[in-house]
């Protein structure tokens, strides 16, 4: 466990957020995320893995306690390290595959031939190259969200955030997205923080389960999932992939018993 | 095009109570026969109401020896519009020049003040009520008063504008607030400038609403047009086709008037047509109103 001795790229530090309106989503959050890791945030809806990402992204502010970028990531603006990927596709629908993926390079006034280049590569390795002068609209709901991904990666971010980028797919293309995430996180040598609400999503996919609990959102446990990387078929179906689903349903089931709420 | 959008939806009651996603895909072979007579029938029927009523019509003027100056008979009309091609046509270009300013002036004057009331909240708050008061006010009760004061082919402009604008301005600031959120923060994580927002993301979300007030525009600048002309009541070269409806009633040359108008109604007829047509092209490879045309 080489990692956990790494100095950590981000820190939430008693983070909480509280709304207008009274609700409370978030108090007491602890939160570190080390270099290159691939952490899920689990838990019921309503315990606040999605504002807590939000914080995270800087597209929402804490109420309380801080959010800390450790190392010499300090230097890099914010926008610049950070991919986010939405539960939906959130593509434009009024130009192409293209256009879409391009759009953070173009934000950022990076010259065309370079862009290009750049965005090639991406749609490349979600595999849409095929598809670059496709409308969203002609595309189906497994490669929007390959498009909405390639969208977050073409900036080469050092973070990315994913708030339940696959609970609207069917299984087989979250199987098939699942793995080539996982393919794409080994290459890239980036960090993850994927939010989502399935047991066996973020037991396949991560390096550590933090399993969250509601009202007011926080985290109540921590679960390494020391299985060796690459994941794929094989570890879907080990005994030691069932073992793990049924420590993290355990605990969420503990989490979910802490709130008082059936 | 808009023949085809109603097919859809009759196919829609006719054919399976719950089609599966291979019946929409495929071809539609089982609803073909229907809807070719659904579409034939679409075309015909007016067509078939249009030459009963025409006929029905020139029977009566000419069973009950009605004069033209009380009733002119269809055929009487047609030639009327032959023998007098050249002055109407030439009052037809100047209506529509008139219009196609106004539209000009009401597409980027309700633009512009759509965009301005986006990016300043004080701007909006001090002057929508007064487009507001534009608005319903009567513009047949207005003109008279323009035309006191500005320049007769001015007036005749404002007019067109005043009627045209609004739709245009309610139906862009509709559309710049409807950008959906998500993509909203995905601008501001990656920082953006306000302009650039406007640019790459209101605007292009705001098109098809833009488009639709474009379409109401067309048709309301062309009435802004000749009710400014029939306030104007200008005679001589620089006379529209309300003018030439006008000027025909006081002399009793009613075949005229009635050729006159013909021509008003064609001119909003294409100008309808021309702007549901960019509407389309603009829209079909995205927007989901441009796409159940093709389905």
């Amino acid at each position: 466990m080489t990692l956990n001795t790494l100095a950590p790229l981000l820190a939430l530090r008693g983070v909480g957020k509280a709304f207008p309106n009274g609700v409370r989503a978030l108090a007491g959050l602890d939160l570190e995320v080390r270099p290159g890791e691939f952490v899920a945030l689990l838990g019921p809806s309503g315990c606040g893995k999605s504002t807590a990402l939000r914080i995270i992204a800087g597209l929402s502010e804490p109420t309380e306690g801080i959010v800390e970028w450790l190392g010499a990531a300090n230097a890099v603006r914010r926008e610049s390290r950070i991919g986010f990927v939405f539960q939906e596709p959130t593509l434009m629908p009024w130009t192409t595959v293209f256009n879409n993926v391009a759009l953070p390079l173009k934000l950022k006034r990076v010259a065309a031939a370079a862009a290009t280049k750049r965005v090639e590569a991406v749609l490349d390795r979600v595999g849409l190259s095929a598809f670059a002068r496709a409308y969203p609209r002609e595309l189906s709901g497994g490669m929007r969200m390959r498009v909405s991904i390639a969208r977050a990666l073409v900036t080469e971010p050092q973070l990315l955030l994913m708030d339940e980028p696959f609970a609207a797919l069917d299984e087989i293309t979250r199987f098939k997205l699942n793995d080539d995430l996982l393919r794409m996180w080994q290459s890239l040598r980036t960090t993850v923080v994927f939010v989502t609400h399935s047991v066996f999503e973020s037991v396949y996919l991560s390096r550590r389960v933090v399993v969250m609990a509601a009202r007011p959102g926080r985290v109540f446990a921590e679960l390494a999932v020391d299985a060796p990387y690459p994941r794929d078929q094989n570890f879907r179906t080990s005994a030691e992939y069932a073992a793990f689903c049924r420590r993290a349903s355990a605990t969420l089931r503990q989490a979910m018993s802490a709130e008082g709420v059936p | 095009m808009s023949d085809l959008r109603p097919l859809s939806a009759h196919s829609r009651e006719s054919g399976n109570p719950v089609p599966t996603n291979e019946q929409k895909a495929g071809p539609p072979l089982a609803r073909g026969p229907a809807s070719n007579l659904d579409r034939t029938l679409r075309l015909a029927l007016p067509v078939v109401v249009l030459a009963l009523g025409l006929a029905i019509w020139e029977l009566v003027v000419r069973i009950e020896n009605i004069p033209p100056y009380v009733l002119p008979a269809p055929g009487a009309i047609l030639r009327t519009l032959v023998a007098d091609w050249a002055l109407l046509s030439q009052s037809l270009v100047v209506t529509l020049i008139t219009t196609f300013e106004g539209f000009a002036l009401a597409a980027v004057g309700g633009v512009g003040l759509a965009v301005l009331f986006n990016q300043s909240r004080v701007v909006e708050y001090s002057l929508y009520p007064y487009a507001v008061i534009l608005q319903v006010t009567p513009v047949v009760a207005i003109a008279p008063l323009l035309l006191i004061y500005l320049p007769q082919h001015a007036a005749v402009l404002v007019c067109a504008w005043i009627v045209a604008f609004f739709p245009v301005l309610a139906n862009t600031t509709l559309g710049l607030h409807s950008v959906d959120r998500n993509l909203a923060d995905l601008f501001s994580l990656y920082g953006v400038s306000r302009g650039q927002a406007l640019w790459r993301l209101k605007l292009p979300s705001a098109l098809p609403y833009i488009l639709g007030g474009l379409r109401i525009a067309g048709g309301l600048s062309l009435i802004g047009a000749v009710v400014a002309e029939i306030a104007a009541g200008s005679a001589g070269a620089g006379a529209g086709l309300a003018y030439r409806i006008v000027e025909s009633g006081y002399r009793l040359n009613i075949p005229r008037m009635f050729a006159a108008l013909l021509l008003l109604s064609l001119a909003g007829i294409v100008i309808f047509y021309v702007l549901t047509l960019i509407n389309y092209l603009a829209l079909r490879r995205w927007h989901e109103s441009a796409l159940a045309v093709q389905r």
